[in-house]
């Protein structure tokens, strides 16, 4: 409810700020709606969005897979941190733009360059985020499982990846971000289909309808991920925290 | 003094440590074990007790094989499965307790499992997460834990620490009874020395540190109806056995 009432109070201010301007400038809601629909029914909006959709997720699924492994190995085996730290850091502050015009550059103006360099701007920000949940591996459990000894899929299965599953879902959170953005630079630079090649159209033409009628859907589809996809997991892991309050006392 | 010697029934654990050394992060080794030998019989339950800090936790954790940088050896039951119940419960808090019983003992049979709680009186509590345990109840989820494996050596570290006196009382009837039944061949450390009488068969009395085996005292027969008198007898030799080693240096 109060989600709701807060939207409601974004959506009048726009109104307001659109009233008191240009409507070149900022349209109001209502005129992006009406572009919004007209996009929906000529079928550009639903294409756009699914390709740079498809690219968010491939571009995701690289980064996390392989970060998560790195980030895993170097939580836990020091030769592998000290050696591949100088890596991370230097990819850590390599701007997402050299990465992506040094892509197009050395692959050509292709899809794999374009996902492989979204890619590439998201992992060393999970290596980070994993690296942090394999070092905090709990060493007592680990000798539980040692005495008692689990098979190695066991131990992936109940030790490690439900600790790392606080861990797994930040990174995806902020991760999904990080990619979406990245991807419209991609498109925007490029790719002659997706939100970030609309985008940069309706910059040409200063059609702010346009590009508001393409960004407000991929905000909507994210918020929709989120609320409906990463929410629900992480609620789902974390159940066993919720018993505390329920503590049996001594039976 | 050698594993070899297997005359008079065959000796189920065979613990010969020449030495183990601790690093502090001081710099220095700190010697925490030395000439310390054990054996104990196949079906045996043997207690080893000292004063606290003198290295107690750390000769089992040798025995589990949780730590090999030590010299000597360490000869197992045969097979060599372990059940072991730490000082803290250390259950998956994110399992169900039966859960965490099914993922150490993946081929234990459900029935066997179901009967292992209920004769623990943990059978309401199958669905329940750790966290939602007491500390009795948990331990009691990690001794199920480390029976449903069907240990051929049963390791207990300080069993009945930090429980109140009527709840030590329980559980330790529970394990003088299922260690009773089952024959299982089972070490149990401690610092509280009656408990030990009341749990083993042979006590293992350890030195401070750098701990040794000082004496090993036996717990005539049937120990449920050991006497009173015969209980505090063993208990006072083994006092003066530690006051013998402790106060004249």
């Amino acid at each position: 409810m109060i989600r709701f009432i807060s939207l409601a109070a974004l959506l009048l201010l726009w109104q307001i700020g659109a009233s008191l301007s240009d409507p070149r400038r900022l349209p109001g809601p209502t005129a992006v709606f009406e572009k919004i629909y007209e996009e929906a029914v000529s079928g550009g909006l639903f294409f756009n969005l699914t390709i740079t959709l498809a690219r968010v997720v491939a571009a995701f699924a690289l980064a996390m897979s392989f970060g998560s492994a790195i980030g895993y190995v170097m939580g836990r085996n020091k030769l592998a941190d000290r050696l591949l730290d100088p890596w991370l850091v230097t990819l850590l502050n390599l701007p997402a733009l050299v990465v992506i015009v040094l892509a197009y550059v050395w692959a050509g103006l292709t899809e794999v360059a374009a996902i492989g360099a979204v890619a590439l701007n998201k992992l060393p920000n999970a290596i980070v985020v994993v690296r942090e949940g394999a070092r905090a591996l709990d060493p007592h459990l680990e000798d539980m499982a040692h005495v008692f000894r689990f098979s190695p899929a066991a131990r992936f299965k109940h030790l490690v990846l439900p600790q790392l599953a606080p861990y797994l879902a930040a990174a995806t959170r902020s991760g999904l971000s990080l990619v979406w953005k990245i991807v419209l630079v991609v498109e925007l630079l490029g790719r002659s289909n997706g939100v970030g090649f609309e985008i940069n159209m309706a910059f040409q033409l200063f059609d702010m309808k346009l590009l508001l009628a393409y960004a407000l859907p991929f905000v909507a589809l994210m918020l929709g991920v989120e609320t409906f996809l990463v929410q629900p997991l992480e609620r789902h892991v974390s159940r066993w925290r919720r018993g505390v309050s329920r503590r049996l006392d001594r039976v | 003094m050698n594993d070899t010697s297997r005359a008079g029934g065959a000796a189920s654990l065979d613990v010969s440590i020449a030495s183990k050394d601790y690093y502090s992060a001081g710099g220095g080794p700190l010697r925490a074990l030395q000439d310390l030998r054990l054996t104990l019989p196949a079906g045996q339950a043997g207690a080893v007790v000292g004063p606290s800090g003198c290295g107690k936790t750390t000769l089992l954790r040798l025995i589990a094989g949780l730590d090999k940088d030590y010299i000597g050896t360490i000869v197992l039951p045969e097979h060599g499965r372990l059940g072991m119940v730490f000082q803290e419960p250390r259950l998956l808090p994110w399992r169900s307790v039966i859960d965490n019983i099914r993922i150490a003992a993946p081929h234990a049979r459900e029935d066997d499992i179901a009967a292992l709680l209920d004769e623990l009186g943990l059978a309401e509590h199958a669905s329940h997460f750790p966290r939602e345990l007491s500390l009795g109840l948990a331990r009691r989820v990690a001794l199920a834990r480390a029976l449903a494996v069907k240990p051929d050596l049963l390791l207990l570290d300080e069993p009945l620490v930090s429980l109140d006196a009527a709840l030590a009382k329980d559980l330790r009837e529970m394990i003088a009874r299922l260690i009773d039944e089952r024959r299982i061949t089972t070490l149990i450390v401690t610092h509280d020395l009656r408990e030990a009488i009341a749990l083993a068969d042979r006590i293992f009395l350890l030195s401070p540190r750098p701990a040794r085996v000082v004496a090993t005292l036996e717990v005539p027969a049937p120990r449920k109806q050991l006497e009173r008198e015969a209980a505090a007898k063993i208990e006072a030799q083994a006092r003066a056995i530690h006051q013998g080693i402790s106060s004249p240096r």
